[in-house]
């Protein structure tokens, strides 16, 4: 029972242990971030290679800088919040560590088109001053806004008809509709730069054209269709690959496709469709594997049905038929009679 | 609509030449009167001259169907033969097929040409070759792709499917509302 007692005594020592930690160098805090930094140097020897004593001995360290820490915290002011009964919450001073970043810093915006075109021509911002000397009031006037110097715009009484306009105008309603367009149009143009910056911001940053070993089969072939464009006529006669897609000629390759005219010229029309239907005629091959294959089965069944018919005419049969076989109707020699045919009946119309 | 566009005019002469060979010249160059293609809604019309120019004052939206219609571009810019087309396909077909009386329903409801519904088939014909489908009164049906060639035709048996289905004129009643 002693025994028991006394590892229990040691325990609840151990738990109050005394509250004042000896170091060297004092600790630096910075109670409004709940930070505490330690710049002695640790024991190396006992640090090095893992094992229970280092992490033994790590705790202790975390231990002995939390308690400091949190000595110092029980320091500061404190209030009960919530009326009597609440919790005591101290009051942490401002905090004099400086966090880094956590998100990156924004990108600047895009020039909007003003900023671009006065940096072309070189044009620099005129200090204005902000009060302009009224005459009529005889005393300093801001510039625009509440009490403007020119006076109030609204408040004019007369309005002259200028030279050229018709008398029978509403001069104050046409005061009044140029200044709505004045501000409709400012308010467009803003909007027009924020989406310009919005977009330029978003924009999916362009791939590399050079080849890497990343690149999937979308990229590669908008990558190869670029280089295909990049010649001096655009691409127009490149070669293409066996299995590559012909694209069809496109004037203007932007964003709007462009049409002939509805009821243009017809007769144009009817030539280059006849022109394109003897190109398509021309590349089709003159003589057909496969239509020869089948003429010279059907001719060898011919052969072998008059065969077994007459076996007397067979061999002057044979040769007979080997001789005719020239001046039959071969595969090439129809072929080549169809286009003049074609020729000579789209001469004769 | 709109006049077609280069690739656009290859790709219906090549699916039109398939059936009817070099007389497509006959289409477009015609003794009477100027005939034309274009293009409304993805569909491909077949016009005179006259009826373009009627065609050309209705709006857009109102318009449904100037001329015949040959058929359609598909959503991947294919060119899909229509019945409509079957008119001016026959009278200048290049290879036709007779179907027998017993199976010319079967071919109207839109079943393959069987070995056993074949009539007759012109000589020569290849394989996969398109061909204009017609009953043994020279009445055109549909056309078709020849499933095999006239060779094959003899010795294949009769179950075998000679003709695919393409078009028929049965769906001028089962397509009435799709047609145009």
């Amino acid at each position: 029972v002693e025994a028991v007692l006394a590892a229990a005594e040691e325990q609840e020592a151990e738990k109050r242990r005394s509250i004042t930690v000896e170091k060297e160098l004092e600790l630096e805090f910075d109670l409004g971030n709940l930070l505490a930094v330690d710049r002695n140097p640790p024991a190396a020897a006992a640090l090095r290679g893992a094992g229970p004593r280092r992490e033994a001995l790590l705790r202790a360290l975390a231990r002995y800088n939390t308690q400091l820490l949190v000595s110092r915290l029980w320091e500061l002011p404190a209030e009960r919040a919530g009326g009597a009964g609440g919790p005591l919450v101290a009051q942490l001073p401002e905090p004099t560590f400086r966090l880094p970043r956590e998100k990156p810093p924004p990108k600047p915006r895009p020039p909007t088109r003003w900023e671009q075109f006065a940096r072309l021509k070189g044009i620099r911002r005129k200090k204005k001053t902000s009060l302009v000397w009224d005459e009529q009031a005889k005393e300093w006037r801001r510039r625009w806004g509440y009490r403007r110097a020119g006076g109030d715009p609204s408040r004019d009484w007369l309005a002259e008809v200028p030279a050229g306009a018709d008398p029978e105008e509403d001069q104050f309603a046409r005061l009044r509709r140029e200044k709505r367009e004045r501000v409709a149009r400012n308010e467009l143009n803003r909007l027009r730069n924020l989406a310009r910056a919005h977009r330029a911001g978003s924009a999916a940053p362009a791939a590399p054209l050079h080849p890497t070993g990343h690149q999937d089969r979308d990229e590669l072939r908008r990558v190869a269709r670029v280089a295909r464009v990049s010649t001096a006529s655009l691409g127009r006669f490149q070669p293409r690959l066996p299995k590559e897609p012909a694209e069809p000629p496109s004037r203007s390759s932007g964003k709007k496709r462009r049409f002939e005219p509805l009821l243009g010229n017809l007769a144009a029309e009817r030539s280059r469709q006849l022109e394109l239907l003897r190109d398509m005629g021309s590349k089709k091959p003159v003589l057909d594997i496969t239509r020869a294959v089948n003429k010279q089965l059907r001719q060898e069944e011919a052969e072998a049905a008059a065969a077994n018919k007459g076996k007397k005419q067979s061999k002057r049969g044979k040769r007979g038929r080997r001789q005719q076989r020239p001046g039959r109707s071969s595969k090439k020699s129809g072929a080549r009679r169809q286009p003049p045919q074609q020729k000579a009946a789209g001469g004769g119309r | 609509m709109r006049p077609l566009t280069e690739a656009e005019t290859r790709a219906v002469f090549e699916k039109l030449g398939k059936y009817i060979g070099e007389n497509i010249q006959l289409l477009v160059d015609r003794p009477d009167g100027t005939y034309c293609f274009r293009l409304h809604r993805d569909r491909v019309y077949y016009l005179s001259e006259k009826l373009l120019k009627l065609a050309a004052s209705v709006p857009r939206d109102s318009l449904v169907a100037p001329g015949t219609c040959f058929g359609k571009f598909t959503k991947s810019q294919k060119f899909r033969l229509s019945v409509t087309a079957l008119d001016f396909l026959a009278p200048y077909a290049k290879y036709k097929v007779w179907v027998k009386p017993g199976s010319e329903q079967s071919f109207l409801y839109g079943n393959h040409v069987l070995k056993s519904g074949l009539g007759r088939i012109t000589e020569s014909t290849a394989q996969y070759q398109g061909v204009v489908v017609y009953s043994m009164a020279d009445v055109p049906l549909g056309f078709g792709v020849a499933a095999k060639s006239t060779q094959e035709c003899r010795k294949v048996d009769p179950l075998a499917i000679v003709v695919f289905h393409q078009a028929d004129v049965g769906e001028y009643v089962r397509n009435e509302d799709t047609l145009t």
